[in-house]
């Protein structure tokens, strides 16, 4: 079990990240806020509590993989990143600009920390499984991240890649689904439904956790289940609110890649200052 | 002699022996193993073979995650469906990155004579020649192919190597060094100069054959790296001739021609004639001989194309 102390330094990192991603999207320039804040907590957990990643040693070969599919949701791994000293924090005041190097979807060869090259989405999972048979090959304990959206379930390569990591039984290889119910156009069930999606996963094999992809516990106690599965891969299904903790960005499709007056944007950080506030509160209390 | 004929053989012999040279090699094949040659690797190599399944977008993407954690992966399907159907996969997850993924296309062209044209290759090396970081390899014979397996274990970043189904006869000089980019004269001659890859180069040899009894003089090159194309080269090799031909196994859209064109841009050069495929897609026939010409890629043709523009 995680403790308290733990779990409550980590939603104060989330809350951190959120803040970053209002820095680099700023005012009057779009960015994708609402996918990249949905998954504020599982890249916290990932980063800042499970994942063997040490950013001083980026090519440790025996570290622990994160790859995101859905790789516009890009800015919250950005985040995590500068968070960590990984990537210098004045890069993110420049993300998407010419001479910069945080690009508008994952490139590892201009970035520090990324491991792929994702964006066209449906990709990521194949990497992943690659990378997954690769250390297994070479008797390595690492583990192998990705994160996919609901929306992009539609993707039919990523239905091959999961019969793949079925069939070559890969058990250090831990999908994340971002169930945030909504794509670029609109909700999920309007624009391409995909029912049955934890009945899916089960029947091409794989181990299937649902949780509260916002709860922190929840995540943690997942992946650690996750690990202890031998013989399969393991996706965990995370339900998610697009948007997550910016109110008027929640559960809007207009801030999938929307642009924040700057009216809006002194709304969100005073609600994510309001959100801290209420987290130093509840720490004071224990 | 070291390999077989045909170049399928020679390019899953090869696999094998790169296997036994170095371990970060591995396999990936999309159910067509027999046809392709990858079984030789798969029997000597179990654990490193990975059959994919028909399925090859995942398998270029999974040679991707593959390269990225240190693993020198060889993908294998026919060339259409390695070329077409895992365009994006090759463009995103592999070339971007520049990762050391090595694509065979196999059964190219128009060597898969009988199952018409959904499974006949003719566009492959303009698509992967179009991606940036991608290297582009068209062998003449099993004597090269087998050479430019040897030559991928060390070479940067993604390769698209074009293997012909049938057995042809051999070309290069079995003492001959190999190397990517290199381009070869197989003949020498003063009147003309003929690029040529893969089958065409055979045909190349035997055209300035016929045409040396009338008097013609010309130069064969072989043209087995289109991608990066020496230039140099290739422009000293058409230097001071009264035509200049090539000719490809492939539609003239993007391919070898468009390469030599491109790469004698901006200098004084003769007349140039293309013998290819005339922007149409295959059809069934009994036998490649048969197919070659349907579609005129014969030693008469590049003859043919070598007299018009002397004549001119």
């Amino acid at each position: 079990m995680v403790s308290n102390d733990t779990i409550a330094t980590l939603r104060m990192t989330a809350l951190r990240l959120r803040f970053d991603l209002l820095e680099m999207i700023g005012v009057g320039k779009a960015g994708h806020l609402g996918g990249s804040s949905s998954l504020a907590e599982i890249v916290t957990a990932l980063y800042f509590h499970q994942m063997r990643f040490d950013p001083c040693n980026l090519n440790d070969p025996d570290r622990d993989r994160f790859i995101l599919s859905k790789g516009h949701a890009v800015l919250i791994q950005y985040a995590a990143l500068a968070e960590l000293g990984v990537i210098p924090r004045e890069e993110l005041g420049r993300v998407k600009t010419l001479g910069g190097i945080l690009q508008g979807h994952p490139d590892m060869d201009r970035t520090p920390g990324i491991e792929a090259v994702t964006g066209s989405l449906g990709q990521g999972l194949s990497i992943a499984t690659g990378m997954a048979l690769a250390l297994r090959l070479d008797g390595r304990r690492s583990r192998v991240y990705v994160i996919m959206g609901d929306g992009e379930l539609a993707e039919g390569q990523l239905w091959e890649a999961a019969m793949a990591a079925y069939r070559f039984r890969i058990d250090n290889l831990t999908g994340f689904v971002d169930r945030n119910r909504m794509q670029a156009t609109g909700p999920t069930a309007e624009v391409f439904e995909i029912p049955f999606i934890e009945e899916k996963w089960k029947s091409f094999g794989w181990n299937v956790i649902t949780i509260d992809g916002h709860d922190l516990a929840a995540i943690i106690q997942a992946l650690d289940a996750a690990e202890k599965v031998k013989g399969k891969p393991t996706v965990i299904v995370a339900d998610t609110i697009k948007g997550k903790g910016i109110s008027f960005a929640e559960n809007n499709a207009a801030f999938h890649n929307g642009i924040l007056t700057e009216e809006q944007h002194r709304q969100a950080v005073a609600e994510l200052e309001q959100q801290r506030r209420d987290l130093e509160k509840n720490q004071t209390r224990c | 002699m070291a390999y077989q004929m045909n170049m399928r053989e020679a390019w899953g012999r090869a696999l094998v022996a790169l296997g036994r040279k170095n371990k970060d090699v591995v396999a990936l094949e999309a159910d067509l193993g027999k046809s392709t040659r990858s079984v030789l690797f798969k029997e000597e190599f179990p654990e490193r073979f990975f059959e994919m399944g028909i399925a090859e977008q995942n398998m270029v993407s999974t040679a991707a995650g593959l390269a990225l954690a240190g693993k020198i992966p060889f993908v294998h399907s026919f060339a259409v469906f390695a070329s077409g159907r895992t365009y994006d996969q090759l463009r995103n997850s592999v070339c971007i990155p520049n990762l050391n993924v090595r694509v065979c296309g196999s059964s190219s062209g128009l060597s898969d004579f009988a199952d018409g044209k959904t499974h006949q290759a003719l566009e492959d090396m303009s698509i992967m020649r179009a991606q940036p970081n991608m290297t582009v390899l068209c062998p003449a014979d099993g004597i090269e192919t087998a050479r430019m397996v040897e030559a991928l274990e060390t070479w940067k970043g993604p390769v698209y190597v074009r293997i012909n189904r049938n057995d042809l006869p051999f070309v290069y000089p079995e003492n001959e060094p190999y190397r990517i980019g290199k381009m070869l004269k197989l003949r020498e001659g003063g009147d003309a100069v003929v690029f040529a890859c893969g089958v065409m180069v055979s045909r190349s040899l035997e055209a300035a054959e016929n045409l040396a009894k009338s008097g013609v003089s010309c130069r064969v090159i072989n043209v087995s790296t289109l991608k990066p194309i020496d230039r140099k080269a290739l422009i000293e090799h058409a230097w001071g001739m009264k035509g200049i031909v090539a000719a490809e196994e492939h539609t003239v859209i993007g391919g070898l021609g468009s390469s030599v064109v491109e790469a004698l841009r901006g200098e004084r050069h003769a007349r140039v004639e293309f013998v290819g495929v005339q922007d149409r897609f295959g059809i069934s026939a009994a036998n490649y001989e048969e197919i070659l010409a349907e579609f005129g890629l014969t030693a008469e043709s590049i003859a043919g194309a070598v007299r018009g523009l002397l004549a001119a």
